[in-house]
Order: structure tokens, then C-alpha cells, then sequence
């Protein structure tokens, strides 16, 4: 388990303030946020490679916040790679071996493991500058878990791979936390990789943590405006609230339920927003009229921008679906949502 | 295709230059006969003084090397206030006139400063020694080296070392199995460079130690009483030997740029 207790760092032009964090053992966990937002920082913190200013991280019951690097069982794994050029794959991955009191047959048996699971055996004799991406990323994970870190630091590992890399070292990954007691803590903003990978998360924005929790509950519930856009939540309006519905410029929207009076947002997904043309009849509670404003052509599908009254809303299509439709910017549309696809915060 | 002017311009540029550094040398290389130069080698203070430049000069290097690199690690690490004050000094050797130097030196190791009270007390002479020749070089040369060295270790990712030391090592073990195998080449370079400074210094050396004499001081020696014709064939064996390591310099570099 990692805890980390009120953590304060203040790098030149940088700080992190009040971070509380706690992370369970082998949880897999991902830290997202903005670039500059300091989920590297924190991971260093973690690793012990910057200086804290006040505050306290724990891994397990033990106090780790004034121990060197060397003595924290904590790896890391960085978004470059940062194989040691001089070195083979085999002694790179055997690195970290002469630093700890291995037996030597289990020494080997863990290499072997890891050689076998990454898929590393044909290279072992080359040198990191003749290997691919996705090769080195896995040497780098191969050498990172060899010393079965009690933690293992993941900055932006799949980042820099080409895309077809990137799927294999994530299944790589997967399967390594899977087979592992190891706890993975990984910084990324690829939300793919959030949902295939993670079972909590975590949100920072400008050196503080916005959100924690269940990776689901982050994107279907963000605790602030911040966290719902930043996942993807594009309809956030700014909202007064009585009863169940709310009002957002005028527009009265239903809610279904009654909220906390101190919220000033709500918020929509745009898949969550059904188009058409002709007026929609179901159960949803929410059905407006509008004009179709703006039509971006997003690759596989359409974002449709719409105004009702004086709210835009945003909603995705298919093509067909567009061509379905005969949809044009002008065309006058149906927006329509069920009360229960509203986020209030 | 029809070559532009400027092209004719920068290449008429380029050969005169060669021309202007590889002319004098030519001409002084070839000037003694053979027989003459076997002459000089077998002359017992010539021998002596070419051996006592290259050795000053390497342990001129020596010095900078150990003394130097954990101060040329430092600068490539870390951002502390007053680091380019620092960097400042380390190339002030670089632009302060030779005879300056020499008499810099003579002003702290004379007897009216304490330093050189303390020296003399403890029976090391720098005016006129073997011990002044090297501390002189060593003031000229080190900035050479501590360039050269942070260059090395600049080039060098801190992840590396901070990959190894999470995966166990201490700072020594990175230093020794990380940074400094992938450094050394660099180091290399700087050692060369910096003796190679040090072994051409001649104005702050003949001030600081005339006797024993250094191979510059000799060629100047031989040129005031003897004239050009004596002088030159000193000034081939060290230029020989300088060449030497100009040439170990560029074997180096070039392999090192092949292999990034």
C-alpha cells in the first residue's frame, strides 16, 4: 500500500500542495491530469528522486519519506525508456540483481519469467539502440520488475510508442499486474488506457488532486467542472437549481432528482444526447427543439453542435446516421436526453 | 549546375586559411635535415626537457581529472544560484594573458603571503621547480578538462541514473556503472585536451620556473642565443608530440560521433 500524507514539494515555478493519496497493495491506479499538472512530480516524490518540502509518504506501514531511492523497493519506468545504452537486454534486466541479495536459481527463475512473459528471449544479446519501441518498453518493464518492487512507477510508459506497439505493451502490462503483487501506479491522459487498465484513478490538476476513485465513478460522476471536462464531459453549463430540474439560461431541465443546493453545474455527455429530427417520443425528460449550428467532422463520426434557445449543446453521430438524417448546418433538430444522463456538481 | 559566387567565396576563404596554418608548419618541420634532428634527440637536455613537459603536463591533466570531475558532475546536475559565476571562473584561466598567470601564482606562492609561508615551511618550493611547472599548467589546463567532462555528463540522461538507483544502486555503483562508462570517452577527450594545453604553455611557466627547463622554454632559449636554425629541431620533436595527441584527440571524437 501506498500512502502518501499531506505531501507539499515546491520545485522553481512548481508546487504540489496538500496531496493526499492512498493506493492499495497491487491496485493498479492511474494518475491523470493536464500536462503541468505534476503527476510526474508526484511519481519522483514517490521514487524519492525530488525533494519534499513537508509531508509524509508511507509504503506499506513503513515510513519511507527520508530514505534514499536505492532503499524504497520502488521502480520506475519512464516514458523514454531510459535503457542504459552500454548494457545488452540481458544486463539491463539483470541490473537491478547486483543490488539485492538474490539466490541465484531464483534469480534466474524470475528472468527467465519475465523473458518469457514480455517476450524477450531472441533479444537478450542486442543492444537498446537495435531495438524497437515497443521492445525497449518491455526491457524497461522487465528491468523495473525483476527486483519485485513493492511499487512500481509507470510515467507515461505507452506514450512515445506507435500505435501498434502501444496495444502490445498494454496487454504486456495487464498481464504482468495480473500475475504480480507488485502495485502499479501509472501517469497517463490516454483515457483508453484508464479504462482497460485501472481499477482506481485519480485527477490532478495544477499541483492538486481533483478527483480519487473508481474509474467508472470518475467518468460518469465528476466531483467538478474541471474533472468533467477534462474527461470528455463537453456540455457543462452553469445552472441554478430548485426541486428536481434546474434551470441553465433560461432552459428548464429535469433532473429526476433533488440535488445538493450548493452545486452550480450540470453537465451531459455528448453521446448521452440523442439527435432527431422529428420530434422523439419515449420516456426521456428531456426534449427541446433546435438548429443545427456547426457540424465537425471528427473521423468516424460527427459532432454536432445545436442551439436551443440560448444553450449549445454538442452530440456525436455516425455518418450514416448524418446522411440518414439529411442533416445540414440549419437543418432544425430534436435534442433529447433522459434526466438520469444529467451530472450535477 | 553553375556554382553561385558565394560558394567560390567560401571556398577560396577555406584554402587560405589551410594554407596560413599548415604553411609555417610545413616549412618548420622540414627545415632541420635528419641527421640533425638524430643530433638533437641524443642531446641529453633536450631529451630531458621534452620528458619533463609531457610529465607536468600529464600530471597537470591527472590533477584535473580527479579534482575536477566530481565539480564537472556537479555543474551538469544541478542548478544552484551563482552556477554561471561559476562556470564564469572556471574559464577565467582561458582569457587571462600567460604572464599573468605566472605572476598571479608567484604573488600567493611568494614568500609575502601566507600560502607561500606555509609552502615554504613545509619544504615545497614553487619559484624555479618541478612543483611550480605543474601547478602552472594545471591553472591553464583544468578549464579544458572541466568543459570537456560536463559536456560528457550533460549528454547523459539523469533517468538513466535515476532508473538505476531505484533499482537499487547507491549513488557510487550508478556513478561507476552508469555515468561514468558512458562518460569516460568524454573524460578521455578532456584529459588530452587539457594536456595538451598544458605541454604548449610557455609564458606563465618561464616566469614561474625558467629552470628546470620546460621544452618551450628551451626552444625560446635556443632561438634568443643560437638563432632559428637551433631552435627548430626542439621545436619538431614537441610538435611531433603534440600532433601525437592532436591525432589520439580526433581518432576519439570521430569514433564517438559514429557510434551516437
Amino acid at each position: 500500500m501506498i500512502s502518501v500524507e499531506d505531501l507539499n514539494i515546491s520545485l522553481q515555478g512548481f508546487n504540489l500542495s496538500n496531496i493526499n493519496l492512498s493506493v492499495e497493495d497491487n491496485e493498479f491506479f492511474i494518475l491523470m491530469g493536464p500536462t503541468g499538472a505534476g503527476k510526474t512530480v508526484l511519481l519522483e516524490a514517490i521514487a524519492g528522486l525530488v525533494p519534499i518540502k513537508s509531508g509524509k509518504i508511507l509504503i506499506g506501514e513503513k515510513d519511507i519519506t527520508k530514505l534514499p531511492p536505492e532503499k524504497r523497493g520502488v521502480s520506475i519506468v519512464y516514458q523514454d525508456y531510459a535503457l542504459f545504452p552500454h548494457l545488452t537486454v540481458l544486463e539491463n534486466i539483470a541490473y537491478g540483481l547486483h543490488f539485492h541479495r538474490i539466490d541465484k536459481k531464483q534469480a534466474e527463475k524470475r528472468l527467465n519469467r519475465l523473458l518469457e512473459i514480455l517476450n524477450l528471449s531472441h533479444l537478450k544479446e542486442r543492444l537498446p539502440i537495435n531495438l524497437s519501441g515497443g521492445e525497449k518498453q518491455r526491457v524497461a518493464l522487465a528491468r523495473a520488475l525483476i527486483v519485485e518492487p513493492g511499487v512500481l512507477l509507470l510515467d507515461e510508459p505507452l506514450s512515445a510508442l506507435d500505435p501498434g506497439f502501444r496495444e502490445e505493451v498494454r496487454t504486456a502490462l495487464k498481464r504482468l499486474h495480473q500475475s504480480s503483487i507488485t502495485t502499479f501506479l501509472m501517469v497517463t491522459h490516454d483515457f483508453a488506457e484508464v479504462l482497460s487498465l485501472a481499477g482506481r484513478a485519480a485527477v490532478m490538476n495544477k499541483g492538486l488532486i481533483e478527483q480519487v476513485g473508481d474509474v467508472k465513478e470518475i467518468f460518469e460522476k465528476p466531483s467538478s467542472p474541471f474533472v468533467a471536462d477534462f474527461v470528455g464531459m463537453k456540455n457543462l453549463f452553469k445552472a441554478s437549481f430548485s426541486g428536481t430540474y434546474a434551470m441553465v439560461s433560461g432552459l428548464r431541465i429535469e433532473i429526476g432528482r433533488t440535488v445538493d443546493p450548493s452545486s452550480h453545474y450540470l453537465a451531459v455527455r455528448p453521446e448521452d444526447i440523442v439527435i432527431s429530427r422529428e420530434k422523439f417520443s419515449s420516456s426521456m425528460r428531456n426534449n427541446y427543439s433546435g438548429i443545427a449550428t456547426k457540424i465537425n467532422n471528427q473521423g468516424f463520426y460527427y459532432e454536432i453542435e445545436m442551439r436551443v434557445k440560448d444553450v449549445s449543446f454538442k452530440g456525436l453521430i455516425t455518418k450514416g446516421a448524418l446522411i440518414d438524417l439529411g442533416m445540414e448546418e440549419g437543418s432544425p433538430v430534436y435534442v433529447s436526453f433522459k434526466a438520469s444522463a444529467v451530472h450535477v456538481f | 549546375m553553375k556554382r553561385e559566387p558565394f560558394f567560390w567565396v567560401t571556398i577560396s576563404c577555406g584554402l587560405v586559411i589551410m594554407a596560413f596554418i599548415l604553411l609555417p608548419l610545413i616549412e618548420m618541420m622540414t627545415a632541420p635535415s635528419l641527421a640533425m634532428l638524430k643530433e638533437t634527440i641524443k642531446d641529453k637536455d633536450v631529451v630531458r626537457s621534452i620528458w619533463l613537459s609531457i610529465y607536468t603536463a600529464g600530471l597537470a591533466a591527472l590533477i584535473s581529472f580527479v579534482l575536477g570531475t566530481p565539480l564537472a558532475y556537479l555543474l551538469a546536475r544541478r542548478e544552484f544560484r551563482g552556477k554561471r559565476l561559476v562556470e564564469g571562473i572556471i574559464d577565467l584561466p582561458i582569457v587571462i594573458p600567460h604572464p599573468v598567470v605566472g605572476i598571479a601564482i608567484l604573488s600567493v606562492a611568494g614568500k609575502n603571503h601566507w600560502i607561500g609561508q606555509v609552502f615554504s615551511e613545509l619544504g615545497i618550493r614553487v619559484m624555479g621547480s618541478v612543483t611550480g611547472i605543474v601547478i602552472v599548467l594545471t591553472f591553464v589546463g583544468m578549464p579544458f578538462y572541466l568543459n570537456a567532462a560536463k559536456n560528457g555528463f550533460e549528454n547523459i540522461s539523469p533517468r538513466l541514473e535515476n532508473v538505476s538507483r531505484s533499482l537499487g544502486a547507491s549513488m557510487f555503483s550508478t556513478f561507476f556503472r552508469i555515468t561514468f562508462p558512458l562518460a569516460w570517452r568524454s573524460m578521455l577527450i578532456g584529459i588530452i585536451m587539457c594536456s595538451a594545453r598544458a605541454i604548449s604553455e610557455f609564458g606563465a611557466v618561464v616566469i614561474v620556473a625558467y629552470h628546470p627547463m620546460i621544452a618551450p622554454v628551451m626552444i625560446y632559449e635556443r632561438f634568443e642565443a643560437y638563432g632559428l636554425k637551433y631552435s627548430q629541431p626542439v621545436a619538431v620533436w614537441l610538435v611531433s608530440i603534440c600532433l601525437a595527441l592532436f591525432l589520439i584527440l580526433r581518432i576519439l571524437t570521430l569514433r564517438k560521433t559514429r557510434e551516437a
